[in-house]
């Protein structure tokens, strides 16, 4: 498998005496791989992620997209991919259509009002594409961000959490596109969840972190083999809680 | 998956675009929005205004010293326009939680600030027209009978304006909202040694000397003597333009370094969140 990003012992600490955010951590994703961190609340997801957007530099360590060193190179891959965060809106005062809009002309794409009625389309947001972000429910704005994160077909896709505000059918619906765009297109799909069956049926790989480091990886089969429990869910509570497991 | 795009040029103009378009889209509906373009500048323009024709009535008054005021008041706004439109337009990004969509995407801070810069300069020019066109039928002041000079003039303040927005924008960036305050409140730090008003003459020695190291004085000086039928002062507009230069170089330095320790210390990812 091709690997379109991959990290090499990435290390983070915020403040020097503390434990590190984020501990040598070692991990690739593949073209066309949905790969899924999950973790307790500060387990360093988010500061894994963040370094792997560029937007924090690892203390040491490597994080390499599309075999560019992010650190130094991130004017070369930003085009190339995308987030999407439940923390992250969009401008209140701006219609779904004007921010959609916005981004697709900063993303630098070509006929930006078709790729953006395109967009609307995709993902079912026609019925409120004239009303103002400040106007939408939680659900709406959620799905309203996964499609910015969408306006330059990108080559990775980074979501954190991106179907935590939204409702069992919609949620299914958005899982059901991105699969599509993954086999299609060969999008790579990174996404952080604590919905632990989303996270096992969606996935082709799962990363587990905790207390910065990766406490487990495999698919969702592997994983619960290996820990002799029935779902992911229950090995979520065996190794996010209990700090006498190995890691692996 | 289609071949990989080549990145976006830094000098491509549709992602210049898309920051000024969400400007243009945020202005076009907004009554607020436009009534603060216009709101200040009509209240100082009254009020100051008003205090003019008293002066005028005033046997012992220079009648230049009554024309400066207004000209004085016209430019000071540019001035403080042109600083708040950076600080505010950086902001509303954190306000909006929007800022972190603007640093993955393929710009750079410099797009977002030039984009900001491009911005004010749109919100100074209407402002400023709406300002001189009402001291015009209000209270008979041109503005243009400082001719083309006053390019140069405005030229100069909306550099020390941009260069203390950009200052302003990299403490907020720093500090977060605590320090949002500085937005509003920076450039009056600076009108005491503007010499808005007064001639620098009548300073005390310290604010005086202070004054020699703010560009907008030697603007306000060169306003007054060109009102008061004099020349346009050459060589003050330079030192002006000089200090522009050195305000904005160190702008630009404190910008970058709060961008690259950010980036190492995470703290502008909490911003607005």
């Amino acid at each position: 498998m091709h690997h379109v990003l991959v990290t090499e012992k990435v290390t983070k600490c915020y403040l020097p005496g503390q434990p590190p955010a984020v501990k040598e951590v070692d991990l690739t994703l593949g073209q066309g791989e949905i790969l899924s961190i999950v973790g307790p609340n500060g387990a360093g997801k988010s500061t894994l992620v963040q370094m792997m957007l560029g937007l924090l530099l690892p203390d040491s360590g490597m994080v390499r997209l599309f075999g560019h060193d992010v650190s130094k190179e991130r004017r070369r891959i930003a085009h190339r991919i995308n987030y999407a965060s439940t923390d992250l809106s969009l401008p209140y005062s701006l219609t779904v259509r004007e921010n959609l809009l916005t981004y697709a002309l900063i993303y630098n794409m070509k006929n930006p009002r078709e790729r953006v009625a395109r967009l609307l389309s995709t993902l079912g947001l026609e019925s409120f594409a004239e009303r103002k972000v400040g106007a939408l429910s939680t659900g709406q704005v959620a799905r309203m961000g996964i499609a910015k994160a969408l306006v330059n077909d990108p080559e990775i896709l980074f979501l954190d959490e991106p179907t935590a505000t939204l409702d069992p059918e919609v949620s299914g619906q958005l899982r059901h596109l991105l699969g599509t765009m993954v086999r299609e297109r060969g999008m790579a799909l990174l996404y952080t969840s604590h919905n632990m069956r989303e996270v096992e049926r969606f996935s082709d790989r799962i990363v587990l972190m905790r207390a910065g480091e990766i406490a487990a990886e495999g698919t969702a089969a592997d994983l619960m083999q290996r820990y002799g429990t029935e779902d992911l869910e229950e090995l979520f509570l065996l190794l996010a809680g209990r700090e006498e497991v190995a890691v692996e | 998956m289609s071949d990989s795009p080549p990145p976006v040029s830094l000098f491509a103009w549709r992602p210049l675009l898309g920051i000024l378009y969400r400007q243009v889209v945020l202005y076009r509906r907004s009554l607020p929005r436009w009534m603060e373009i216009f709101y200040w500048p009509l209240l100082d323009l009254l009020v100051w205004g008003f205090l003019t024709l008293y002066l005028k009535k005033i046997p012992s008054f220079l009648p230049s010293a009554v024309v400066s005021l207004l000209g004085a008041l016209l430019l000071w706004d540019m001035l403080y326009r042109a600083q708040q439109g950076i600080s505010v337009m950086f902001l509303e990004e954190i306000w909006s939680r929007n800022l972190i969509h603007l640093l993955v995407a393929p710009v750079t801070p410099y797009h977002i600030v030039f984009g900001a810069i491009l911005s004010s300069f749109g919100k100074v020019l209407l402002s400023s027209a709406v300002a001189a066109t009402l001291a015009y039928f209000l209270f008979s002041f041109k503005i243009f009978s400082l001719g083309l000079d006053l390019i140069f003039f405005v030229g100069a303040l909306l550099a020390m304006g941009w260069a203390l927005g950009i200052m302003t924008t990299a403490v907020i960036l720093r500090f977060g909202q605590e320090a949002e305050v500085l937005a509003w409140g920076v450039i009056f730090l600076f009108q005491p040694f503007s010499a808005v008003f007064n001639p620098v003459g009548v300073l005390p020695p310290l604010a005086a000397a202070i004054s020699r190291v703010v560009p907008a004085s030697y603007v306000f000086e060169g306003m007054r003597s060109l009102l008061t039928g004099g020349t346009l002062p050459v060589r003050d507009l330079l030192m002006a333009y000089l200090l522009d230069g050195v305000y904005m170089a160190g702008a630009i330095f404190l910008y970058s370094r709060v961008i690259a320790r950010a980036r190492r210390r995470g703290f502008h990812l909490k911003l607005g969140s």
